[in-house]
């Protein structure tokens, strides 16, 4: 279990707080989806779950942040390392750029936990089957696609099975069935390893199929959190940079003019809207 | 090389032609293999396909940054391969997927100046067209910052308006939406449209297919350094079997009207809203 309680975080240099008075327990096995317009603080508390900030970003804390039980302020980042895994936006400032393969890329972690090499090995390649990486084992870590790198530094986070993972729009550079790929291969090892995962991402249709829980935020506040079904398809959340899906938009003004039932909740996933408007087309039908 | 810098055809004739084109990287990783394209000028183009397609490795074709290996591209009668990326700059835009490899000025707006300033304009029109971009992208307000104090959305947007500062009849946007925020991907549609209204040619790479659909006329899939299927977005994005193949769905709206059995496939909510029984 993770938990912050009433944390304000400011960063060095700056006078308003990037995090205002946060409080959030995500359990182990839950899969959360952090959302909200950009500079709404989804980064920072990214930052604050995985412990960089404060250890490596300094800056002004206040309130408490505990994993296990253990105030993360108080354990060095070097420890917090081995049980959170942080996925960065950008993957170039994840790969070393010391390894000349991506399977050397994927073992750089595991070689510095001393883990032996059978066993490296071993979970070297489970990973990069999980990813669907196996074709590029052997090249260089510097020399792939923006959407190719992207998955190899997943793949080097993942390969050292973090207690929580953090990722920051983990898949904005991967194309349409490789992001939903790559939340699969999340949400398989999640189940598997009794993982938290917390996921800032725009795409709000995975977020909807993916995540147990979406937290909404704004200007450093938790405006909402709860279900995506629900979060995703407030109408108050819209102006403050939520957003919605296709599906809810659409349902939302099928709705306005009677093609769609009042008391149907309103879709965020491609499932959902299907049995929405068949079910406003028979009653339509008669 | 030769220094004549003008075309002999005006800028709103602008047209581009790939012809079968192979680009082999000195790596070995052959990327481009027979690609051959036409887009006329004002025409707005999305190109999509799976991660390593060679998406990227085209469109640095169009504005010299990458010469064929064999085959060639032509802008207007210009051959790249007789151009420099200077020369070519004047005509093609290309916005970076990665912001940060393009900004280094101190400031945004100089940043955003840079550009005009090296096609030679006076120091008042480069201001202007500074400001005017910046007032597009909506940062005008950020001027005098440093590009790196803002967020990584907000430099992407720096960077586009340091190309829609140069008012090139075409434009090349690598990603645009990456990064950005539902407010932010609805400014950048509103510039796509603004765009293509005032008669310029754009081109997108994008893995956003709702922004694609709601934007772009035409779609072409790119899968193994090929070209898949080229064609118009509501034609192409509701090929589920060959979008498939280069790792691609169709859009949330063409999902939705298909499993519903509608028979025309809608770019739009407006268009999706219509064809629902009773409407």
């Amino acid at each position: 279990m993770i938990s912050l309680q009433h944390v304000t975080y400011t960063y060095p240099g700056t006078t308003s707080p990037a995090l205002r008075d946060i409080s959030l327990t995500i359990p182990a096995g839950q899969f959360c989806a952090l959302v909200g317009a950009n500079g709404a603080g989804k980064s920072t508390l990214a930052y604050t779950l995985a412990g960089f900030v404060p250890h490596f970003y300094h800056g002004k804390l206040s309130g408490e942040v505990t994993l296990a039980g253990k105030p993360t302020r108080l354990t060095p980042l070097s420890e917090l390392v081995l049980s959170v895994g942080l996925i960065f936006q950008n993957p170039f400032n994840q790969i070393s750029g010391t390894k000349f393969t991506v399977r050397e890329e994927i073992a750089f972690g595991l070689e510095n936990l001393g883990m032996p090499r059978p066993e490296m090995q071993a979970r070297v390649a489970a990973t990069m089957a999980l990813l669907g990486i196996e074709d590029l084992a052997d090249r260089s870590p510097l020399a792939l696609s923006g959407g190719q790198m992207q998955r190899v530094a997943i793949a080097s986070v993942l390969a050292m099975r973090p207690k929580v993972l953090v990722l920051d729009e983990p898949t904005s550079q991967l194309d349409p069935i490789g992001s939903r790929e790559v939340f699969t291969a999340v949400r398989a090892l999640m189940a598997e390893e009794n993982m938290i995962v917390v996921m800032i991402e725009h795409k709000l249709e995975w977020v909807a199929v993916f995540a147990d829980r979406v937290v909404a935020l704004a200007e450093g506040t938790i405006i909402a959190d709860g279900k995506a079904a629900e979060i995703l398809t407030d109408e108050t959340l819209i102006g403050k940079g939520i957003g919605q899906t296709r599906y809810t938009l659409a349902a939302r003004q099928a709705r306005q003019i009677g093609r769609w039932l009042d008391g149907q909740p309103l879709p965020v996933t491609l499932e959902q809207a299907v049995e929405g408007f068949h079910r406003a087309s028979m009653k339509a039908e008669g | 090389m030769t220094n004549d810098d003008r075309l002999t055809t005006a800028d709103k004739d602008i047209d581009i032609c790939v012809d079968s084109l192979f680009f082999t990287y000195p790596s070995g990783v052959e990327a481009l293999r027979q690609v051959s394209l036409h887009i006329a000028a004002g025409e707005s183009v999305a190109l999509i396909g799976q991660n390593g397609a060679g998406k990227t490795t085209l469109v640095k074709h169009l504005n010299g940054l990458l010469k064929p290996t064999a085959g060639s591209v032509r802008i207007a009668d210009w051959d790249t391969r007789h151009r420099s990326v200077a020369q070519l700059a004047r005509q093609v835009g290309y916005v970076f997927q990665n912001p940060d490899d393009q900004l280094f000025k101190p400031t945004v707006l100089a940043e955003v100046m840079f550009g005009p300033q090296n096609l030679g304009w006076e120091a008042g029109r480069v201001e202007d067209q500074a400001r005017a971009a910046l007032r597009m992208v909506e940062l005008s307000q950020a001027a005098n910052r440093h590009p790196y104090d803002l967020s990584p959305g907000e430099r992407k947007r720096v960077a586009l308006a340091a190309i829609l500062a140069m008012d090139t009849p075409v434009i090349v946007l690598d990603e645009p939406t990456t990064g950005q925020d539902f407010a932010g991907v609805r400014l950048v549609g509103l510039i796509v449209d603004a765009l293509i209204a005032q008669g310029k040619t754009v081109i997108t790479i994008t893995h956003d297919i709702d922004f694609c659909a709601e934007h772009f006329e035409r779609v072409v899939v790119m899968a193994g350094g090929r070209l898949l299927i080229d064609g118009s977005s509501r034609v192409v994005l509701s090929q589920a079997e060959i979008l498939a193949q280069t790792y691609v769905e169709p859009p949330q709206l063409m999902r939705l009207a298909s499993r519903l059995g509608m028979e025309w496939m809608p770019l739009t909510v407006d268009e999706f809203i219509k064809q629902l029984p009773g409407s």
